[in-house]
C-alpha cells in the first residue's frame, strides 16, 4: 500500500496536474482571503466553505487518473499480480489523493494563523471547517475513484465526477422542484452542503461525520469491488 | 510447482479456456505454443492471479491461487504481453517501486542493479520509460518480472519487439534462469520454444492438445520421415535398386536435380529406420551420392498439423491420443502427404 500510495503522489507532480490543482486552491484561498481581509472579518472558516465550489470542479480532475489510467496503460497488470490486496491498491490511490487535496488547503492554516495575530479568533470554529472540508474532499475523492475505475479514459472519468459532484453537494437547491415533502426532505439533508455548512456554524455534527466516513467507506469499498469484477468479467 | 487441474474460463458465454489440466515440475522450461486467440494469455493471467476462472484450480507451490493469492503472487515474476510500465517513471525508479510493491527483502540497491546489468539496461537506468524503444520497454519490463527472485517466472512472448542480437541475449538468459527457477513461456516464435524449452504444451481453441517435448511430437507426427538422395546413376536402375531395400515402401523420382544427377524420395515403411540400409545400398552400386537428408519434422510442421487440424478431436487423432478406426487414419494421412507435397 505505502508503495503506491508514494508513487502515485509522486505521479501527480511528474505531470502538470498536481501543480495546476494546487496551483487552483492557492489562487482562490488567496482571492476569497485577500475579499475577507479587506472587509475586516476574521472568519476564515466562511472562506473555507467557499472553496466547495472550486473542490467540485478539482476532485473530478484529481481522481480522473486515479484508476483509469492504470487500466488504459495495462499497468494494472503489475499491481493485480503483485503480492498487494486489491484494499491495499485503492487505499494506497486513496489517501495519495487526499493528500493532494489536504496540501491544496495548507494556505488557509497561514492565514488563520495572520488573522490570529490581529485579532482573537476561533480557533475551534476554524479546526471545525477546515475538518469538514477534508472530510467532504474525501467522499468526494472515495466517488471520483470509483467513477474513474468504470472507464478506461481519463475524460469520461472527469466529465462525470464533475456532474455527480455538483448534484451529491447541491441537490438540495432542487429539492424545492420536488412536491413530495419527505422525499425533498431526504434530499436536502443528503446534500453534502449541509452537511459543510453546519461545519462552518462552528458545529461539530457528529451525525455529518458519520455521514461523510460512511460515504467515503462505502465508495472505497465498491472502487475495491469494481477492480475485483473485472477479474471476473 | 504449477499444478492447474481442470481449468476453465468464460468470457460471456465464450469459452476461452476449457477444461485444461497439466502440471509443472520445479526447474522446467515449457513452452506454451498456440495461434492467436487461443487462450495462452488468458491461462498465464489466471495462473498470475489476474483473472479468476470459471472452473477447476491452479496452485502454485502448493498454494491455492484463490484462497491465499498474496502468498502465491509473491512467488511469481510475470511478463505479460504488453509490459506494464509507468510510462512517467525512469527506469531505475519503476524498479525501485517494483522492489517496494512486491515487499522483497533483499538490499535494494545491489538487487535492482544486479537485475538491470543481467536484462542489459543498466545504461538508460535514468531515462524516462515513455522516450525507450520496444525492445528496452519488453526488458524493462522483464527486469520487473526478475525483481525478488521469484521462483517461477510467466513469460508471454518475453522476446517480441527485440533485435535478433537481443533475442539471442534473452533466450540465453532464459535458458539461464530456467537451472534455478520454473519457467512458462509462450511465443509464437517456434524456433524460440524449440531453442529454449525441453516440453510443449501446444493449445488451440481454448483446449489442451498436446503436452510433450519437442522431439516426441516430432516422432508422433512424422509421417513423413522419408528421405532424399541426390544421385549420378540412371534414373530406372536407382529406382530398382532402391525399391530392393529391405523396410523401404516406395522410392519415386523427383527427376533430374543437377547435370546426370538424379532426386529421389525414399519413403519407408512405419517405424523403420531405413537410412544405413539405403547408404550402403548405393555405395554397392558404385553410383556418386551429392546429397542424403531426412525429411524430419519441424516443431513448425507440427504447430500448423496441429492448429489447422479442422477441430481439436482430430488434432488429438493426429497425435494418436484418442481412438480412430484404421480406415480414418489412411484418408487423414492421404490428405496430409498431398497438403505437405502442394
Amino acid at each position: 500500500m505505502t508503495a503506491i500510495f508514494k508513487r502515485e503522489f509522486k505521479g501527480y507532480f511528474r505531470t502538470p496536474i498536481g501543480y495546476i490543482v494546487l496551483a487552483a486552491y492557492y489562487l482562490f484561498l488567496g482571492i476569497y482571503f485577500s475579499l475577507i481581509y479587506s472587509y475586516g472579518s476574521p472568519d476564515i472558516s466562511s472562506l473555507l466553505l467557499a472553496m466547495s465550489v472550486v473542490v467540485t470542479f478539482t476532485v473530478p480532475i484529481i481522481t480522473m487518473r486515479l484508476m483509469s489510467e492504470d487500466r488504459r496503460q495495462k499497468v494494472d497488470q503489475v499491481l493485480l499480480t503483485s503480492p498487494v490486496s486489491l484494499t491495499g491498491i485503492v487505499l494506497g490511490k486513496f489517501f495519495a489523493a487526499l493528500l493532494v487535496y489536504i496540501i491544496g488547503f495548507a494556505p488557509s492554516v497561514i492565514f488563520e494563523i495572520i488573522v490570529a495575530s490581529y485579532v482573537s479568533v476561533n480557533v475551534l470554529s476554524f479546526i471545525y471547517a477546515l475538518f469538514g472540508m477534508i472530510l467532504l474532499g474525501a467522499a468526494l475523492i472515495s466517488i471520483g475513484m470509483l467513477i474513474s475505475s468504470l472507464t478506461e479514459s481519463p475524460v469520461i472519468s472527469a466529465i462525470l465526477t464533475l456532474v455527480v459532484n455538483i448534484l451529491v453537494l447541491y441537490m438540495s437547491s432542487f429539492s424545492s422542484m420536488i412536491n413530495i415533502s419527505w422525499i425533498s426532505n431526504i434530499i436536502k439533508k443528503a446534500a453534502f452542503i449541509s452537511a459543510v455548512d453546519s461545519f462552518g456554524n462552528n458545529v461539530f455534527s457528529i451525525p455529518d461525520v458519520v455521514y461523510f466516513l460512511s460515504i467515503t467507506a462505502a465508495f472505497l469499498f465498491l472502487c475495491v469491488r469494481s477492480l475485483e469484477k473485472r477479474r471476473w468479467a | 510447482m504449477i499444478e492447474v487441474k481442470n481449468l476453465s474460463k468464460k468470457y460471456g458465454s465464450f469459452l476461452a479456456v476449457d477444461d485444461v489440466s497439466f502440471s509443472i515440475e520445479k526447474g522446467e522450461i515449457v513452452g506454451f505454443l498456440g495461434p492467436n486467440g487461443a487462450g495462452k494469455s488468458t491461462i498465464m493471467n489466471i495462473i498470475t492471479g489476474y483473472l479468476s476462472f470459471t472452473k477447476g484450480s491452479v496452485t502454485v507451490d502448493g498454494i491455492d491461487i484463490i484462497d491465499n493469492p498474496e502468498a502465491a503472487k509473491r512467488r511469481i515474476g510475470y511478463l505479460p504481453e504488453i509490459p506494464p510500465l509507468y510510462m512517467d517513471m525512469k527506469v531505475k525508479e519503476y524498479l525501485y517501486f517494483i522492489y517496494d510493491l512486491k515487499k522483497v527483502k533483499f538490499p535494494k540497491a545491489a538487487h535492482i542493479s544486479e537485475i538491470m546489468k543481467l536484462v542489459k539496461i543498466d545504461n538508460v537506468e535514468n531515462r524516462l520509460i515513455k522516450n525507450l524503444s520496444k525492445g528496452y520497454r519488453q526488458r524493462v519490463g522483464f527486469a520487473g518480472a526478475l525483481v525478488g527472485n521469484p521462483d517461477v517466472l510467466i513469460l508471454d512472448e518475453p522476446t517480441v519487439g527485440l533485435d535478433p542480437k537481443q533475442i539471442i541475449e534473452i533466450r540465453e538468459l532464459i535458458s539461464k534462469l530456467g537451472r534455478n527457477h520454473t519457467i512458462i513461456l509462450s511465443s509464437h516464435i517456434l524456433s524460440e520454444i524449440q531453442a529454449v524449452c525441453k516440453r510443449v504444451i501446444i493449445i488451440n481453441k481454448g483446449q489442451m492438445i498436446a503436452d510433450d517435448t519437442p522431439e516426441n511430437l516430432a516422432q508422433k507426427l512424422s509421417y513423413d520421415n522419408s528421405l532424399n538422395a541426390r544421385i549420378i546413376c540412371d534414373e530406372k536402375d536407382m529406382i530398382k535398386a532402391l525399391s530392393s531395400v529391405e523396410g523401404v515402401m516406395s522410392v519415386t523420382s523427383l527427376g533430374k536435380a543437377e547435370d546426370k544427377a538424379y532426386e529421389f524420395n525414399i519413403i519407408p515403411k512405419e517405424n523403420t529406420d531405413v537410412r544405413a540400409a539405403v547408404f550402403s545400398k548405393i555405395k554397392e552400386s558404385g553410383k556418386t551420392l551429392l546429397s542424403f537428408s531426412s525429411n524430419a519434422v519441424s516443431l513448425e510442421q507440427i504447430f500448423l498439423r496441429l492448429t489447422e487440424a479442422a477441430d481439436n478431436d482430430e488434432a488429438r487423432r493426429l497425435l494418436g491420443t484418442d481412438d480412430l478406426t484404421e480406415e480414418n487414419k489412411e484418408s487423414e494421412e492421404d490428405n496430409y502427404d498431398s497438403d505437405f507435397q502442394a
